[in-house]
């Protein structure tokens, strides 16, 4: 079972203000999916590779050869507060 | 003039080849069919067709394609079903997309979806849920529903899809409609809005299996946007095998078993539909596939897992929505995703930033990237013996909107018979075989990587055998 201050942890690595009841449904929703996925580790996986990629493919390369971009305001007018030429955002110390 | 609604698309295509419609008539009907849409199947409809492509003289001659929202199209909305993302207009285009235009067929609308593609009944989606059109009251399967709805009822000739775990095959089976994953790599993932980079891949949902081959045969080939899409060896045929004579045809009695939950009424159909393949002259046994149960719950890490860092992306600063913008900067990331995200994609991102954290990642990715490793193995063993794994596709017809949200697992189940393909990156086939209570049931077929033609050739033979009759959903 997940605890409540787990649940608050990974919300703050994951960058999720999750309200407070939003935490406890959560703890019991991700304990129940877990406790499913849990079977797998009786597995016996022993020196088994993991997989990195499904079909085999090795070194992809292409000539190093520069394009253009889009343009600049194209891309910055999708920006919520595009700002000075560049995507604006708030003061990271801004109380 | 018989209604072009009730042409195929490769039918379409040939009759405005002969001169006998016009790809502009083709496109008003569809058109104003998707523009009247009671499934909520679409979520952007185009005007009028576009005057750069859609020439006769092209391969497509100007059928038109819906396509799932998440491929991103050039000044068109591309939302992924979610809020996050509501009214972006992106400036570039998908590589399938863009190679289907090329191909002469026009873009008619954008579909529906359950959010960033994570769900199996499209109740996900930011824009409302999508209605079956063969029960109102029920789900048309996801997360490829909006594009699976539109072609069961007739508002689009054909569709494109993402499968992840099972997201075109799933809806496909729920719609009455065919649905194929192709081999990871087969088709470029650029410009797709990603989930699960390692699973996702796009493909066709068709009303016949050669609507399938059609259209995949102008959606492969290797991208240098996508470094992962390969070179496919060859081309896809058309389909014409008459029979299944020498065809061997493995049931995966791990999957059939009573583990996979399958319906009563969807297990008498699949029985009915291997007695069929039989009188075409497959040769059916049981096979193993040992980690197959398995698969599951290595994909419910692997997916979650990538996902939570794709959709790291969505942080208010380049695109979409920014709530809070007057605070500090976490603030502001914490609340726009909190706000912009639905509670199934925050269930995602919460499970894949837990199963990566520290202390967990070996304990949770890491085994589930062995399973993975164990269940491709299953597969080559069992192709050394049979050319097809067959299974039903989904454990269950279109259940009744609202019945399994309330409980994520039950809803996850919904994908037990087709992630173990995905995590294999194997392609497979969904193909209508008949009704269970008036609701349609659903076929697969699942080849080796690259066996696509073969594949199509053998669905093709059954889809005949089967005659399944999808115009009542049409209205």
């Amino acid at each position: 079972m997940l605890e409540h201050e787990q649940v608050l942890h990974v919300a703050r690595l994951a960058r999720l203000d999750l309200g407070e009841g939003e935490v406890e449904r959560m703890a019991g929703e991700l304990s129940k999916v877990l406790d499913h996925i849990e079977k797998i580790r009786e597995l016996d996986l022993e020196g088994v590779p993991p997989t990195s990629h499904v079909i085999d493919v090795v070194n992809v390369l292409r000539a190093d050869e520069p394009t253009p971009s889009l343009p600049r305001d194209v891309i910055l007018a999708a920006a919520p507060e595009p700002l000075h030429d560049g995507f604006g955002v708030p003061s990271p110390g801004a109380a | 003039m018989s209604d072009p609604i009730d042409l195929t698309a490769a039918q379409a295509a040939e009759r405005i080849g002969a001169g006998e419609i016009t790809a502009a008539e083709l496109f008003e009907a569809y058109r104003a069919r998707a523009a009247a849409d009671d499934l909520n199947a679409f979520t952007w409809v185009a005007d009028a067709a576009p005057e750069s492509n859609g020439r006769p003289d092209t391969p497509l001659a100007g059928v038109p394609i819906a396509a799932k929202d998440l491929f991103c199209t050039e000044g068109v909305p591309s939302q992924s079903g979610s809020k996050i993302l509501e009214g972006y207009r992106p400036p570039y285009t998908a590589t399938v997309v863009s190679k289907l235009h090329e191909a002469g067929a026009p873009l008619l609308g954008k579909t529906n979806q359950d959010e960033f593609a994570m769900g199996s009944s499209n109740e996900n989606s930011g824009f409302g849920p999508v209605l079956n059109p063969w029960d109102h009251g029920r789900v048309p399967g996801g997360s490829s529903g909006g594009s699976a709805a539109a072609v069961a009822a007739g508002l689009a000739p054909w569709a494109i899809g993402t499968d992840t775990g099972g997201s075109i095959r799933q809806p496909a089976s729920l719609c009455g409609i065919v649905g194929l994953k192709p081999t990871y790599g087969a088709c470029s993932r650029y410009g797709m809005i990603a989930f699960a980079s390692s699973l996702d891949q796009a493909g066709p949902l068709t009303r016949d299996v050669t609507d399938a081959a059609l259209m995949l045969r102008h959606m492969i080939g290797r991208d240098h946007l996508d470094s992962t899409s390969l070179e496919f060896p060859g081309e896809i045929a058309l389909p014409s095998a008459e029979d299944l004579k020498g065809i061997r045809l493995g049931v995966p009695e791990d999957l059939t078993g009573a583990e996979g939950g399958i319906e009563p009424g969807v297990r008498s159909n699949f029985e009915a539909t291997l007695e069929l393949a039989e009188r075409l002259g497959a040769s059916i046994e049981p096979c193993r596939l040992p980690h197959a149960p398995h698969a599951l719950s290595a994909y419910y890490l692997i997916a979650p897992a990538e996902a939570s860092a794709n959709l790291a992306r969505f942080d208010g600063v380049r695109y979409g929505l920014r709530v809070d913008g007057d605070k500090d900067l976490v603030t502001m990331y914490s609340r726009t995703r909190e706000v912009g995200f639905g509670p199934e994609v925050k269930r995602r991102i919460m499970l894949g930033t837990y199963a990566l954290s520290s202390g967990y990642y070996d304990a949770y990715y890491g085994t589930a990237q062995k399973v993975r490793t164990k269940i491709a193995e299953d597969f080559r063993s069992a192709f050394e013996q049979f050319d097809f794994i067959v299974t039903p596709t989904s454990p269950c017809v279109a259940f009744e909107l609202g019945a399994k949200l309330s409980d994520p697992l039950a809803m996850y189940l919904n994908d037990f018979l087709a992630v173990p393909m995905s995590l294999a990156g194997i392609p497979a086939i969904s193909i209508p075989s008949g009704l269970s209570d008036g609701l349609p049931v659903g076929f697969q077929l699942a080849a080796p990587a690259f066996n696509e033609s073969r594949l199509l050739d053998a669905a093709y033979a059954l889809e005949r055998a089967v005659g399944f009759d999808g115009s009542s959903a049409r209205v």
